[in-house]
C-alpha cells in the first residue's frame, strides 16, 4: 500500500456516495480505486450492520462448511486504508437529486456529487396469509443465515418454498443441520429456469435420497400458526408441519428509493452502458439495475457492470453490452450446471449423452455450428469448457461429433473422426462396462456372426444392459463388416436405440416410475421425446403401475387428453357408453337434449352400437358431459386405446335360435373391462349362437354362444387388413367366459407393443403362445385375471365426471378472449 | 392515449408445461400459446399449414408440436413444418414481464383481419 500523507485541510475532491454495501457496491469502489485511487472521496452506506462480504458464499456458511470471517471480502482495515467512509446498519430513506444529498433512517444527510446507487434485491414473498408469522424468512443476507442457525438449533421440521437454486442451497444447509425438511416448488421440476426436465429429474432424485421431501406442481395456500409459524398448507389441503418456513420464490431489484426519486425506473433502475442512470449525477449497478431490458441476478454480470461504470467514471468509457451467464448448484455432492439457451427450436440440434450407471446427463445445444446453451448434471468438469465456446460463439464443427464426450477426449489425440477414435482403440479396451466386453471380444463376436447390434447383444452382451455404449458398438460393427451391418431391430423412434421389447423389459426389471427415469435410464437423446415415445412410454408405466403412476396428460394425443374425438373442423364428436348396446328413454331423451341444446350439427349411429354426436366445441365439452353424466352416461372411450364397445346381439332373450343370453354377457364383460387402457384400441363382440350376428369373429375378443357353452375368440380384425379370429378354447359357464376374457386383456395389455392391435400381436407370437398361457395355465390365467381386475380398481373414473366437476378446465377454456375493438384500446 | 403495444393475456403457469392454451380472437383464428418443458412461452395462429388442424392440441416436444390432425411437426419458433413437410403458420411475437404472458397487438390483430 502506498503511503499517503493525511489531507490536513477540508477534502476538496468530488464526493462519490454509494448506497448499498453489498457485493456491486463495493466491487465498483475496488476497481475505481485500481484506476485513480484519488479522484474521488467515496462513503458508502450500508443497511446491513456489517462490512462487504461475499454474499453467495452465504450458503456454504449455512451449510456450516464456511464461517462469516471465511467470507468477508473487504474487511474494517479495507475501508480504513482507502479513506472510506463506511455508514453500516443504516439504511439511506431517501435522495433528494436537486439538492444533491441522500438522508438516512437515523437522520443523518450527506451531500454527494455522484451518486451510485448498488441496492441489490428484495426477495419477494408470496402474498398468502400467515406470510408475516415469525419464523417466515427470506434467504438473502446474514441475518437470515443467523436466523435459520437458531431455527436448526431447536430441531424440528422446515419448509422451503422454492425449488430453485436459492430454495434448494437453503434446504440443503438446513437438512445438513439436522432439520426434516420439505421443499415445496410450484413448477413441474426443479430449477426449470436453469435446468431441463432430464437434469430435474435427477436432481429431485439426488435430494430425495439424501432425505429432503420434495414436492413439484404443488402451490402454497397459506402459512398457518397462531403466534409463530406452525406449518404451510397447501391448496390440496396438506398440511406440512414446520417451524420454520423460507420463502425462496425469486428475488424482484430494490428500486423503491430510485423510484421515489423520480429516476427512470422498469423492471430495475434503467440504465445506459456506462450503468448511468436517468440522472447524469446518479449510477447504479448490480441487481438494482436494468439494462437493455435485462435484470441479472447472478454475480458474473456485476464483474462486467462494475468494470465499465469505473472506467467512466474515470472519463474512459467503454461500455457494458449484456451478459451471458451460467448456473451452478453448490450442493456439496451434486454437480450441476447450465448456461445459455436450452429451449432448443430451430435449427437447433441436441447433442445428448445419458450414462445411468454414473447418473450422467449431458445435453449441449449447438445452432449453426456454434453452441448456444448447456446442461450438465452428475459431471460437470466441461462446463467451463463449453461456456467458453459459448461465450465466444467458436465454430464446432470440426468438434461436433465428439462434443459431448468432453474437451479431453474432442481436442485430444487428433481424431476427429470418431471412427478413428474407435478404430485406434486396442482390442482390451472395454467397450461395454456394464457387462465388462472388451473391443477384442465385440469384433470376434461379430467375426463369428454376430452382424446386427441386436445379435451382438443376444451374443456377447455388449450395450445389451444400459445401451450407453451403443453407438461404439455401432461403429465397431460398421467397421468390421462395412456395409453389411444389418439393420436392427426396430426402434422405438429416433429418440432411443432400444425397441418397445426393451423398453418394457427395463420399466419392469428396473421399476421405474416416470417418463423422465425412463428417458435417462435408457439413454433417450432427445431431452423429452417425441410425439411417438412419450404416449408409449405413459402407457408402459401406467400398465406397470397401477394406482401408482401418474398419468402425464401432455404426453397423450389429443383425444384421449380432451376425452372425445377430435374432428377435422377442430370440434369434437362425443360418444356415451351404451352399455352391450343397450340403451333407455331417458339416456336417448338426454342424447336429444344434448343435440339440441349445444346445436350440435349431427348425430349418428355408430358401427359400435352406439350414438355419436358431432361439432361439439371444446369449451361446451363438460357441460355436455355434465348433462350425459345426469342421464347415468359415462365416457365410451371413443377416443381411447382402451376399450371401445362390446356388441351384442338379442340373444336367446327374444330370438328364435339364440342359444345363451349375449346381451347379459355382453353387458356384464363392458362393466368389467371399461375404462382400461391398453396398447391399441380393443373390441369385444358377443354372438347368441353361430349366426353370429354381432360380428363377434373380427373383434379382439369375441364370443359365439353355442348349446353347450361359449366359444372363446381373439385376434379378429376389422380395419384395414380384415382378420379372422382364432378360436382360443371353448368354456362351459360364462363366469368362466368373463375369467379368460380378463386374462387375455392383461396379457395383451402387458405384452403387446404400443400400438400393435391383438391382430398383428398374435400373428406376431403366435396364437399358441397365447393357447399355453390363457388355456393351459391356469396359475397363470388366474394372476392375470387378479392383476386386470386390480388395474381397474383404479381405472373406472369416469374421466367425463372428473372434468363436469371441473378438473382439469385449463384444457377446456381459453386463456383470454379478445374482440378487436377491445384489442385496440 | 397511448396504444398499448402488447397484449397481457395471464399468467405463465395458466399454460401446462409441455401443454398450451389459446386466445379467442373474435372473427378470426384463435392463437395457440405454448409452454415448452424448458419454460420458453410461443404463440402461433391455431392453424396448421396442412388442412388447418388446432396446433394448439398438439404434443409438445423439445420445440416443436405435433399437430393433432395428421401429425406435421410444426416448430414453435418460427411456425416452419419441419422435416420433408413444407409450409408455415405465422407466428405472434411473446413477451414475458413479471410472471405475465404479453403477445403482440398487431400480430393479435392481424390473425382476426
Ligand atoms: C364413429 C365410427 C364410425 C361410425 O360412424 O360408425 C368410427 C370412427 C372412426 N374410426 Fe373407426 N369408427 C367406428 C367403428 C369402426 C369399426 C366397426 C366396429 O367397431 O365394429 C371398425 C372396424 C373394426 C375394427 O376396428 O377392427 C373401425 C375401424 C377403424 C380403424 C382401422 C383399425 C384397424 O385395426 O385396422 C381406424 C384407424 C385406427 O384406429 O388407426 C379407425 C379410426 C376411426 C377414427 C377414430 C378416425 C380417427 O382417427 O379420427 C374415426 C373417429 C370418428 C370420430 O371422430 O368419432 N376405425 N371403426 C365408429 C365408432 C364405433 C364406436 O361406437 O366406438
Ligand atoms: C444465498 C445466496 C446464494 C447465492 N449464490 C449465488 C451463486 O452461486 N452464484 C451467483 O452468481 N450468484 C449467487 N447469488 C446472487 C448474488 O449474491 C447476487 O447476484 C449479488 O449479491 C448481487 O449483488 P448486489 O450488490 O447487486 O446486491 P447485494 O449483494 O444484495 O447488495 C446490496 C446491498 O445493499 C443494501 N441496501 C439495500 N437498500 C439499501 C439502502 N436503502 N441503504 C443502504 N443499503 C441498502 C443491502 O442491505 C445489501 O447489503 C446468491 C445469492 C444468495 C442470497
Ligand atoms: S371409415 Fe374412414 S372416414 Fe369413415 S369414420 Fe372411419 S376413419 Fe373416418
Ligand atoms: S392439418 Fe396439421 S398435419 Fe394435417
Amino acid at each position: 500500500m502506498e503511503y499517503r500523507p493525511l489531507n490536513p485541510g477540508p477534502d476538496t475532491r468530488e464526493h462519490l456516495v454509494v448506497i448499498g454495501n453489498g457485493m456491486a457496491g463495493c466491487r465498483a469502489v475496488e476497481e475505481l480505486l485500481a484506476r485513480d485511487a484519488d479522484r474521488y472521496r467515496v462513503t458508502i452506506f450500508g443497511a446491513e450492520p456489517r462490512v462487504n462480504y461475499n454474499r453467495i458464499m452465504l450458503s456454504p456458511v449455512l451449510a456450516g462448511e464456511k464461517s462469516f470471517d471465511d467470507i468477508v471480502i473487504n474487511d474494517a482495515d479495507w475501508y480504513a486504508a482507502n479513506g472510506i467512509a463506511l455508514v453500516a446498519g443504516d439504511p439511506v430513506m431517501a435522495i433528494d437529486r436537486a439538492a444533491k444529498t441522500v438522508t438516512t433512517r437515523g437522520g443523518t444527510t450527506e451531500s454527494y456529487d455522484r451518486l451510485l446507487i448498488a441496492t441489490g434485491s428484495d426477495p419477494f414473498i408470496i402474498p398468502v396469509p400467515g406470510k408475516d408469522l415469525p419464523g417466515v424468512i427470506a434467504f438473502r443476507d446474514m441475518d437470515d443465515v443467523d436466523t435459520m442457525l437458531a431455527a436448526a438449533d431447536a430441531g424440528g421440521d422446515a419448509v422451503v418454498i422454492g425449488g430453485g437454486l436459492l430454495g434448494l442451497e437453503a434446504a440443503h444447509g438446513l437438512s445438513l443441520r439436522g432439520m426434516k425438511v420439505t421443499v415445496i416448488h410450484l413448477m413441474p421440476t426443479l430449477m426449470e429456469r436453469q435446468l431441463d426436465e432430464a437434469a430435474g429429474w435427477l436432481l429431485k432424485n439426488a435430494l430425495e435420497a439424501r432425505g429432503q421431501t420434495i414436492l413439484t406442481g404443488a402451490d402454497t395456500a397459506e402459512i398457518v400458526g397462531d403466534a409463530k409459524v406452525e406449518g404451510v398448507k397447501l391448496k390440496d389441503g396438506t398440511l406440512i408441519p414446520a417451524s420454520l418456513v423460507v420463502m425462496a420464490v425469486g428475488i424482484r431489484p430494490s428500486v423503491a428509493l430510485a423510484r421515489n426519486a423520480g429516476l427512470a425506473v422498469g423492471r430495475g433502475i434503467q440504465v445506459d452502458d456506462h450503468m448511468v442512470t436517468s440522472d447524469p449525477a446518479v449510477l447504479a449497478v448490480g441487481e438494482c439495475v436494468e439494462h437493455d431490458g435485462q435484470v441479472y441476478g447472478l454475480v458474473a454480470p456485476l464483474w462486467d457492470m462494475c468494470r465499465s461504470l469505473a472506467d467512466g467514471l474515470v472519463e474512459q468509457p467503454t461500455g457494458y453490452r449484456g451478459s451471458v451467464t451460467s448456473t451452478k448448484l453448490k450442493v456439496s455432492g451434486i454437480d450441476v450446471f447450465s448456461a445459455g439457451d436450452f429451449s432448443g427450436g430451430d435449427g437447433c440440434e441436441d447433442i445428448v449423452l445419458r450414462d445411468a450407471s454414473r447418473g450422467i446427463y449431458k445435453r449441449v445445444i449447438v445452432k449453426d455450428d456454434r453452441i448456444v446453451g448447456a446442461v450438465l448434471y452428475g459431471d460437470t468438469a466441461d462446463g467451463s469448457w463449453y461456456f467458453d465456446l459459448l461465450k465466444k460463439q467458436e465454430d464446432v464443427s470440426d468438434l461436433r461429433d465428439l462434443l459431448i464426450f468432453g474437451q479431453a477426449f474432442a481436442s485430444g489425440g487428433g481424431a476427429a473422426d470418431p471412427k478413428a477414435a474407435v478404430a485406434a482403440l486396442s482390442a482390451d479396451a472395454e467397450i461395454c462396462g456394464c457387462n465388462g466386453v472388451t473391443k477384442g471380444q465385440v469384433v470376434s463376436c461379430i467375426a463369428k456372426g454376430a452382424h446386427s447390434l441386436d445379435a451382438v447383444r443376444g451374443t456377447c452382451k455388449a450395450s445389451a444392459s444400459c445401451g450407453s455404449c451403443t453407438g461404439l458398438v455401432e461403429m465397431l460393427l460398421a467397421l468390421t463388416l462395412g456395409d453389411e451391418v444389418q439393420a436392427g431391430p426396430k426402434t422405438m423412434c429416433k429418440c432411443t436405440s432400444f425397441g418397445h421389447d426393451d423398453v418394457r423389459r427395463e420399466i419392469v426389471a428396473q421399476g421405474m416410475r416416470s417418463i423422465p427415469e425412463a428417458m435417462q435410464q435408457m439413454h433417450w437423446t432427445t431431452p423429452d421425446g417425441c410425439s411417438s415415445c412419450r404416449p408409449a412410454l405413459n402407457y408402459y408405466l401406467l400398465c406397470a403401475l397401477p394406482g401408482e403412476y401418474v398419468d402425464d396428460q401432455q404426453s397423450r394425443f389429443v383425444n384421449e387428453r380432451l376425452h372425445a374425438n377430435i374432428q377435422k373442423d377442430g370440434t369434437y364428436s362425443v360418444v356415451p357408453r351404451m352399455w352391450g348396446g343397450l340403451t333407455n328413454p331417458t339416456e336417448l331423451r338426454a342424447i336429444a337434449d344434448v343435440v339440441e341444446k349445444y346445436d350440435a350439427p349431427m348425430v349418428k349411429v355408430t358401427g359400435g352400437q352406439r350414438l355419436d354426436i358431432f361439432g361439439i366445441k371444446k369449451e361446451d365439452l363438460p357441460a355436455v358431459w355434465a348433462d350425459l353424466n345426469a342421464a347415468g352416461m359415462v365416457s365410451g372411450h371413443a377416443y381411447g386405446k382402451a376399450l371401445r364397445t362390446v356388441k351384442t346381439c338379442v340373444g336367446s332373450e327374444w330370438c328364435r335360435f339364440g342359444t345363451q343370453d349375449s346381451t347379459g354377457l355382453g353387458v356384464k364383460i363392458e362393466r368389467m373391462s371399461w375404462g382400461s387402457w391398453m396398447p391399441h384400441k380393443f373390441k369385444i363382440a358377443v354372438s347368441g349362437c353361430p349366426r353370429n350376428c354381432a360380428e363377434a369373429t373380427i373383434k379382439d375378443f369375441g364370443i359365439v354362444c353355442v348349446d353347450s357353452g361359449y366359444e372363446l375368440h381373439v385376434g379378429g380384425n376389422g380395419g384395414i387388413h380384415v382378420r379372422v379370429t382364432d378360436l382360443l378354447c371353448k368354456v362351459a359357464t360364462e363366469q368362466e367366459a368373463m375369467d379368460y376374457c380378463a386374462a387375455f386383456i392383461q396379457l395383451y395389455r402387458e405384452e403387446a407393443r404400443y400400438l400393435e392391435r391383438t391382430a398383428p400381436w398374435i400373428e406376431r407370437v403366435g396364437v399358441e403362445q397365447i393357447k399355453a398361457r390363457i388355456v393351459d395355465d391356469t396359475a397363470g390365467r388366474e394372476a392375470l385375471r387378479a392383476r386386470f381386475l386390480y388395474a381397474q380398481s383404479f381405472s373406472q373414473d369416469d374421466p367425463w365426471a372428473q372434468r363436469a366437476g371441473g378438473a382439469e378446465a385449463e384444457h377446456h377454456a381459453p386463456m383470454a378472449r379478445f374482440i378487436p375493438q377491445e384489442a385496440l384500446v | 392515449m397511448t396504444i398499448a403495444e402488447w397484449l397481457d393475456i395471464g399468467w405463465v403457469d395458466q399454460i401446462p408445461v409441455r401443454g398450451s392454451r389459446t386466445v379467442q380472437v373474435a372473427g378470426g383464428d384463435d392463437i395457440a400459446v405454448f409452454r415448452t418443458a424448458e419454460g420458453k412461452v410461443f404463440a402461433l395462429l391455431d392453424r396448421c399449414p396442412h388442412k388447418h388442424g388446432r396446433l394448439s392440441q398438439g404434443i409438445v416436444h423439445g420445440g416443436a408440436v405435433a399437430c393433432p390432425l395428421h401429425n406435421w411437426r410444426i416448430s414453435l419458433s418460427t411456425g416452419e413444418a419441419l422435416g420433408d413437410d413444407k409450409g408455415c403458420t405465422p407466428t405472434v411475437p411473446v413477451k414475458i414481464d413479471g410472471g405475465r404472458v404479453l403477445i403482440c397487438r398487431a400480430s393479435t390483430l392481424k390473425a382476426a383481419a
